[in-house]
């Protein structure tokens, strides 16, 4: 938002405070501000960084950094939209923008891009497209990536006797679990210190789960939930992607991972839908409360981080098409379409997209930048640490990533599928209840 | 001379009152404003919003009864107002057996200041707050709550993961924010009742139970009821404790009214419908309260 302050004597009634809006950078020996959002506290000393060398770099645009938790980040953005006070820049999340661009709430980018000759093949391939709208505007430029993975307790695979080669070969099937469920029996310990594969295990009092389950009330495509397993069972969850207008939830190959993924509770290898409420999975590997979680690499600094866990990571298992599977999914930088500052918000977005800043994001190394150098810095900085980033990377060497299944809709999916999932993991629903749910998703394309 | 007066009186007596409208005018105005601008302009718009497909962020677009067609339909709807329900019978139902008990106790045991402040101090916690401590005190894993049920031999509850235990938690959490203030409301009205009424009835050789249910509860009920009122409207629209723990899950078991009002507005765009389920709320709300003015007599007291 731009707003130019200005100190006017009062003839009355003292000083006045007058804000101004409208009118050109310096008019008034003031400079532009650009207001810029984003919902992860962990990368805003990062980003600070790259607004206080933008700043050094143009001295007539002042970035003002503020930072929103994911759960109010959409509504406040919203109240924005509506209020006519949104950010003139913003973090965009892919699960999001189809519906502001249907809404001609952001900025098409197209020719800033072209005016500024911008190099678009020094992202990551395929991430720079993304936020190609279903209208063929550009809508974002890619700031970074992300994978998921095992993160697990090193403590306790060693008492297991697992070694790390075991748990970076797992295997995985719907119909027995592969070697991946014999680990998860494996670091399941009840009360009396029995474990999951042993006889006399007591599904009902157990000390440690070999696998968390976490159930976010945000609907994410199953991310870091069940979305591995159901794509290296060869699964897609849409017809096309992006833009597709047809779910597959019907498909024999999603609802039998969802049957094994079910059947770890039951098993009792995987907290109930009622004893995972509450704290995330993160906090219950830190607290001994589960052996191994799954979670995306952007989570890497912060369980490496909790004081008194020796943790690990272990890449997604190889499921029966062979192969590993990983949902990457990018964020990028999106413009408000009602700012005042339109340059200096395209200044700012193209320096976010440059390798100067994403350069800084990757040192910081909380997630990996869109530009390949610059993630291959995170990585470095990562090992430099001890640790080892490679069950991420390799989704990305070895291409065998899937995409952040882009459509409309989406906000009325995640109502749909939010409760039809925890129904069939309370045991409430049957699996094949999603087909119904899949019909009643597809009508919202028709 | 008293004719002429007469007629002088009743010439001025309209220009007197006139004035005074002016007068009046000009002090009601804040009020009037406010009540314009923040509660007769948003009901009137938001019940246009309800025959409209609105998304919030373009022009609204006249549909007709098409909103009202999908509310019957509309099995989370109808779910939604089935939980808000179970919630308020439990919330209100608690709320006032025990706010009536601690008033009663306030008004026939103590007369110090300090404990009748004491009860308030849930009230004067943020709603927020007092979610947010209770959601860490009864979680399944790490709460004390299930801790201290663990010492007892009791297995641990999913208060809120559990969808039997998620309403009646959140009623409980409420109930025990809400009842100090209730109990303050109903020692206001029991402290009107006159003292000789109860004297009588000592020397009659009546019991402490047998004063409770002849005397206290009949000349309570006209701040009984207006405290009914206030607190099923208020707790009709349950909202704030939901939206911080359980965000209407598990499954719908917490999806109460409000936050599908909330839900359908914000993170759907879909105003238009969310107007709609406003204005069914809101009737709700009018029907209650005019039922239970009439069936409490508010406007009549057994006290002469």
């Amino acid at each position: 938002m731009h707003q130019t302050r200005a100190w006017t004597a009062g003839a009355a009634a003292g000083a006045l405070v007058l804000a101004a809006c409208g009118g050109g950078a310096g008019a008034d020996g003031g400079s532009e501000t650009v207001t810029y959002w984003l919902w992860d506290a962990n990368q805003q000393p990062a980003y600070q960084r790259c607004a206080d060398d933008f700043e050094a770099a143009h001295p007539d645009i002042d970035i003002e950094i503020e930072q929103r938790g994911w759960d109010n980040y959409w509504t406040g953005l919203t109240l924005g939209f509506v209020s006519e006070s949104a950010p003139d820049v913003f973090t965009d999340h892919l699960s999001r923008y189809p519906e502001y661009v249907t809404r001609d709430l952001l900025l098409p980018l197209d020719a800033y891009v072209e005016r500024d000759e911008l190099p678009l093949g020094i992202y990551e391939e395929g991430l720079a497209d993304l936020w190609i709208g279903e209208d063929g505007h550009r809508y974002g430029l890619p700031k970074d990536w992300d994978a998921v993975g095992l993160f697990y307790n090193k403590d306790m695979t060693e008492a297991a006797g697992l070694t790390e080669e075991q748990l970076n070969g797992l295997t995985w099937n719907p119909e027995d679990g592969g070697t991946y469920e014999d680990v998860i029996a494996r670091l399941t310990v009840d009360d009396n210190g029995v474990r999951g594969d042993e006889p006399g295990f007591d599904k009902n009092n157990v000390r440690t789960y070999g696998l968390w389950l976490e159930m976010p009330v945000d609907y994410n495509h199953g991310q870091t939930q069940w979305s591995m397993y159901a794509v290296a069972n060869g699964w897609q969850a849409t017809d096309r992607n992006p833009w597709g207008t047809a779910f597959n939830y019907d498909d024999p190959a999603f609802q039998e991972t969802i049957a094994w993924w079910k059947g770890l509770v039951d098993k009792g290898y995987m907290p109930s839908l009622a004893a995972q409420t509450g704290l995330e999975s993160p906090d219950q590997l830190a607290a001994g409360n589960a052996a191994l979680i799954t979670h995306g690499s952007w989570m890497t600094s912060s369980i490496f981080g909790y004081e008194g866990l020796n943790a690990g990571i272990a890449p997604t298992p190889v499921g029966p098409t062979g192969s590993r599977a990983s949902m990457f999914n990018g964020l990028a930088d999106s413009i408000w379409a009602g700012t005042d500052s339109p340059e200096a918000s395209w200044q700012w977005v193209s320096y976010l997209a440059s390798p100067a800043c994403q350069r800084v994001v990757g040192e910081h190394q909380v997630v990996f930048p869109a530009i390949t150098e610059a993630w291959e810095t995170a990585q470095e900085e990562f090992a430099e640490d001890g640790i080892d980033v490679s069950p991420f990377t390799d989704h990305v060497e070895d291409g065998t990533t899937f995409l952040f299944p882009i459509t409309g809709n989406a906000g009325d999916i995640a109502a749909l599928m939010v409760p039809a999932l925890e129904a069939v993991m309370s045991g409430r629903a049957p699996v094949d209840s999603l087909t119904g749910v899949n019909e009643e998703i597809n009508d919202l394309f028709r | 001379m008293a004719v002429a007066r007469g007629v002088r009186e009743r010439e001025t007596a309209p220009r007197w009152r006139g004035r005074e409208t002016g007068v009046a005018l000009i002090f009601l105005a804040p009020a009037l404003l406010g009540f314009i601008a923040f509660y007769a302009w948003p009901t009137v718009r938001g019940v246009y919003l309800s025959f409209t497909d609105y998304d919030l962020l373009t022009a609204p677009d006249f549909s007709g009864l098409d909103n009202y067609r999908r509310l019957l339909t509309d099995d989370v709807f109808w779910n939604s107002l089935w939980v808000t329900l179970k919630y308020v019978v439990l919330n209100i139902g608690v709320q006032t057996v025990v706010a009536l008990a601690l008033a009663v106790l306030l008004h026939r045991l103590t007369r110090s200041t300090v404990i009748r402040g004491l009860i308030l101090l849930p009230y004067l916690i943020s709603n927020v707050v007092v979610a947010l401590v209770w959601y860490w005190m009864a979680d399944y894993n790490l709460g004390i709550i299930n801790q201290m049920l663990g010492w007892v031999g009791i297995d641990a509850i999913g208060f809120f993961g559990d969808e039997a235990w998620a309403i009646p938690t959140i009623a409980g959490i409420n109930v025990w924010r809400h009842m100090g203030y209730t109990a303050l409301l109903i020692f206001a009205g029991l402290q009107t009742i006159n003292r000789d009424v109860y004297e009588a009835a000592a020397v009659d050789g009546a019991g402490e139970f047998r004063i409770f249910f002849r005397i206290t509860l009949p000349l309570l009920r006209p701040v009984l009821a207006l405290v009914l009122v206030l607190t099923v409207i208020g707790s009709w629209q349950i909202f704030d404790t939901v939206a911080v723990t359980t965000q209407g899950g598990p499954v719908d078991a917490t999806r109460v009214i409000q936050y599908y009002i909330f839900d359908q507005a914000f993170t759907r765009f879909d105003f238009g419908y969310a107007s709609a389920i406003s204005v069914v709320l809101f009737l709700i709300l009018a029907g209650v309260a005019f039922a239970q003015l009439k069936l409490l007599r508010a406007g009549e007291s057994d006290q002469s």
